[in-house]
């Protein structure tokens, strides 16, 4: 669909030697998440008696060390990175499909319905996101897939504001006084003419929202909201490290290292996503 | 007589995705004192690109070649002594007055700020000259101008202050690029009325350039035609438009409608379009269009010859 | 004589002094070229955008193939559209950076003949593409990697898909070089010889004016002030704005300005009362500023907005 644009983007994407690294940091954690337990035999639940508390070593049956109970933090750590992605990506496709369609509508819309929905969305931002979560919480009760709805149903607020700003300049467009013009209804005007041409700030904007969704759902966790045992997320066995950090230090310091390399190489790549794009579209 | 500016083979490049693109192709060129030159193109000619190099202004592109003004190189030189000349001596009027004025300065500080810079001058003196001079471009109630901020002046009036910074400091050369393109004929009219009064005075040499050769044919002593980063002709303005040399003249001429004489059932059009700089360019460029090109035309360059105000760049050029 | 194909009534977009369109009314026959000529703030892409109902204007009517466009209701206004059709001054901005050419210009097929398989419509494309001077196999590009006479070919293409009756070129050719303008306007009289289509074209440059168009309109700040057959108005202008215009207008080779040029400009002649060219008009006199002058019959089909026009005013040379 982006034909030369795609093209322009990647060659611009290479140049920038930052977001090459970020991207084929990104590319290997997820990789070791995926194929990491395949290297290592032990697994997320497994108590180890003999090895509790023990300290990481390439020689040792553990190579990341094990927590209070004995089980194998490398496992535990790509477990964790698993879900946080998982989650930080599922959560960011639900709101970009509901902020785009949302965003679209109302920017091109206008007039009175304009302002209903933009109002919706200020009320929405209003109310504090952990109270939104914990009563959530309440209502249905524990469980992952909750936990994905809450984050998303969140996320998808600025992405509407994004898009409906964008909308309104497309908006000016001659191609878009071209379509009506030629007959178009709004929903055909809309579908192929304004989102198409949105995505740009949209994919940017989205990559740089993966990680604050994570950190989001770390924070949960943290709290005791997010994943519960024995699952495990990077701010689940953050929290857990935090507890030992005296005596059991490698117990924070590897789910908060990937925590923090994840995050900074999903920036800059976001950053260098930008950049690419940013020159066409300006 | 020293010529006010001087150019020998001046390129100017850029780079543009995996290769370098010449936007100016060695291009030499003298403008005398009190002389007003007209630079005539279309789009991906070079003629902006030209005197943005003159000035300074080419950004990221590579300038080779020499720039001479008033006997002074000024490729290579330092940047404090280019701002010395620029601004002063040697300034430029750009092509749209909505976007080449401060939008939050009021327009007395701008003018003023020309002769504080430059001239050394109070900031009293120098808003008193700036409105003698809105006067001289005959701006109505130029006191009160002074302290309105551009979004309050139509087109014509910023073009006005425009020009008014430019002559503030009594430069020697005035580089015009599409000055009136932006504006409405009766308005474009106004300031080219101007432009020739403004000729008579001081002796500055103007440069003034346009895609509209109409424009130019009332103010020019002199017109250069550029194509794809070159001159093509060099002439004195009656006897371009009365015979001109070069084949893209002729045809440029023909395409040009006018307002009197008689009405042809179709518009006499020139094949193709005007190169972009990056496109491959045969030996002469003009080749695919010409319908004088032969074999020569493709394989060898032809050169720029004939004398001081009489030039073509054409194996075969019109007689 | 026969019904106008447009016809358009008291036309008015925004209110009081200060609209930008104000009593606009005139008539479009079925093959002609008629021409709207204005400067900035003379409200011409405006009233093509009215036209349209792409602007909605405050009062007034637009008939179109003998339909009240401004009345209509959303269908029956969307399916006259196929016979009305714009291409606009910026041929890059006029065509959606994301659609392949062969997309745009199928767009219109697909939504007034969905009964077309995809095969049909490709055809269709490819022979607007060849017809308005490109390859066919350019049908899978972006706008681009085109140039902007290429581009305003493509617009062309795109509007004219449908054979529509009536074209409105808003400024199609200001923003072209002077050695591709005449092309595009060359194509566009083929056009509207092959199909017999009437055009309305918009342009400030009344030399490319003269050449195409039959009758020409000129507007100034919101009104008609002239109307005339191109002959007329070239040879023998009335109205004082026209004649400004025309005086205005530098040629090659240049001619000393007969009339006097008109000094000051739009911001300081927005007049409260009366003409609303009284303020920059050589030929004022004290009923110009107390009573608007309506368009008149002079004539046989010369229609002016002056107090003065049956005067024998002092002949431009």
């Amino acid at each position: 669909m982006r034909g030369g644009f795609a093209g322009d983007a990647v060659r611009r994407l290479r140049a920038n030697p930052a977001a090459v690294l970020a991207l084929g940091a990104i590319c290997a954690v997820v990789v070791a998440t995926l194929l990491g337990p395949w290297l290592n035999p032990n697994n997320t639940e497994t108590l180890d008696w003999l090895h509790v508390a023990a300290r990481p070593g390439l020689q040792s049956a553990h190579w990341f060390g094990t927590d209070r109970l004995g089980r194998d933090l490398y496992a535990r750590t790509l477990a964790g990175t698993r879900v946080s992605i998982a989650i930080g990506v599922v959560a960011s496709i639900l709101s970009i499909l509901v902020g785009v369609s949302y965003g679209a509508v109302a920017g091109y819309v206008g007039g009175r319905t304009d302002h209903a929905m933009m109002r919706i969305i200020e009320i929405l931002s209003g109310l504090p996101l952990i109270f939104f979560v914990i009563f959530l919480t309440v209502i249905f009760g524990r469980s992952e897939s909750l936990l994905f709805i809450s984050i998303g149903a969140v996320g998808w607020l600025t992405m509407a504001r994004v898009v409906r700003g964008q909308t309104l300049s497309i908006r000016q467009q001659d191609y878009i006084a071209a379509a009506i013009a030629s007959g178009a209804s709004s929903g055909r005007i809309i579908a192929k003419h304004v989102v198409p041409n949105v995505i740009g700030p949209v994919v940017v904007y989205a990559t740089l929202t993966v990680p604050q969704i994570i950190l989001f759902e770390s924070f949960l966790s943290f709290l005791g909201l997010g994943i519960q045992e024995p699952g495990a997320s990077l701010g689940t066995l953050i929290s857990e490290g935090v507890g030992e950090m005296e005596a059991a230090p490698w117990m924070l310091l590897v789910p908060g290292s990937f925590l923090a390399v994840l995050l900074l190489c999903l920036n800059i790549f976001g950053d260098g996503l930008r950049d690419a794009l940013d020159v066409r579209e300006g | 007589m020293v010529p006010t500016l001087s150019i020998d083979e001046l390129s100017v490049s850029f780079a543009h995705r995996s290769s370098t693109v010449e936007a100016v192709d060695r291009v030499s060129l003298r403008i005398a004192p009190a002389e007003c030159v007209g630079v005539v193109g279309e789009s991906g000619s070079g003629k902006t690109q030209l005197f943005l190099a003159v000035m300074g202004l080419a950004g990221n592109a590579e300038v080779s070649g020499s720039i001479r003004f008033e006997g002074r190189e000024l490729l290579g030189e330092t940047a404090a002594a280019i701002n010395r000349v620029r601004g002063s001596k040697l300034t430029m009027i750009f092509q749209d007055p909505m976007t080449s004025l401060t939008p939050h300065l009021s327009i007395g500080t701008q003018l003023a700020e020309v002769l504080v810079c430059h001239s050394g001058r109070s900031w009293a003196e120098a808003r008193a000259i700036a409105g003698q001079m809105l006067e001289r471009v005959r701006i109505p109630d130029p006191r009160r101008r002074l302290s309105q901020y551009p979004h309050e002046l139509s087109g014509g009036m910023r073009q006005r202050v425009m020009l008014a910074m430019s002559l503030l400091c009594e430069p020697a050369l005035v580089i015009a690029d599409e000055p009136t393109t932006a504006l409405d004929v009766t308005i474009q009219a106004q300031i080219i009325e101007l432009l020739r009064t403004m000729r008579g005075e001081a002796g500055t040499s103007l440069a003034l350039i346009s895609h509209d050769l109409a424009v130019v044919a009332g103010l020019a002593d002199r017109i250069l035609v550029m194509y794809a980063g070159r001159i093509v002709e060099n002439a004195v303005a009656g006897e371009l438009f009365r015979r001109p040399r070069h084949p893209y003249t002729a045809e440029l001429l023909k395409c040009v409608p006018s307002l009197s004489g008689p009405r042809p059932a179709r518009l006499p059009t020139l094949a193709g379009q005007p190169p972009q700089p990056g496109d491959a360019l045969q030996a002469c460029p003009f080749a695919p269009r010409c319908p004088r090109a032969a074999d020569r035309c493709r394989i060898e360059r032809p050169p720029l010859m004939g004398a001081s105000t009489s030039q073509v760049a054409c194996h075969f050029p019109l007689s | 004589m026969n019904q106008p194909l447009l016809q358009v009534r008291d036309l008015r977009v925004g209110f009081g002094r200060q609209a930008v369109l104000r009593d606009i009314s005139f008539e479009l026959f079925s093959g002609e070229t008629v021409a709207l000529v204005g400067e900035s703030g003379s409200g011409k892409s405006t009233l093509a955008r009215a036209i349209l109902s792409l602007v909605q204007p405050t009062q007034g009517s637009v008939q179109f193939m003998g339909v009240d466009l401004l009345r209509s209701p959303g269908p029956v206004l969307r399916a006259q559209r196929r016979n009305l059709q714009i291409v606009f001054q910026d041929p890059l901005a006029s065509l959606n950076p994301r659609m392949t050419v062969g997309d745009a210009i199928a767009e219109p097929l697909k939504i007034f003949e969905p009964q077309l398989n995809p095969a049909e419509r490709r055809q269709r494309v490819a022979a607007m593409l060849e017809r308005v001077g490109l390859s066919a196999g350019l049908a899978g590009r972006y706008p681009h990697e085109f140039s902007g006479g290429q581009c305003q070919r493509i617009a062309i293409a795109r509007a004219m898909v449908l054979h529509p009756k009536l074209l409105i070129c808003d400024e199609a050719v200001s923003s072209l070089d002077v050695s591709i303008q005449g092309q595009i306007i060359n194509l566009l009289l083929d056009l509207q010889r092959d199909v017999g289509m009437t055009m309305l074209f918009i342009s400030h440059n009344l030399a490319v004016v003269r050449q195409l168009s039959h009758r020409v309109m000129v507007m100034y700040l919101g009104r008609l002030v002239e109307i005339a057959s191109s002959d007329s108005l070239f040879i023998a202008p009335v109205h004082p704005y026209t004649r400004a215009l025309l005086a205005a207008v530098p040629q090659i080779p240049p001619v000393a300005a007969a009339a006097p040029l008109v000094e000051g400009s739009f911001a300081a002649g927005s007049s409260v009362s009366g003409c609303a060219f009284r303020e920059r008009c050589p030929y004022a006199l004290p009923l110009c500023a107390s009573s608007d002058p309506p368009l008149t019959e002079l004539v046989g089909a010369h229609w002016v907005a002056c107090h003065r026009s049956h005067e024998p005013l002092n002949p431009l040379s």
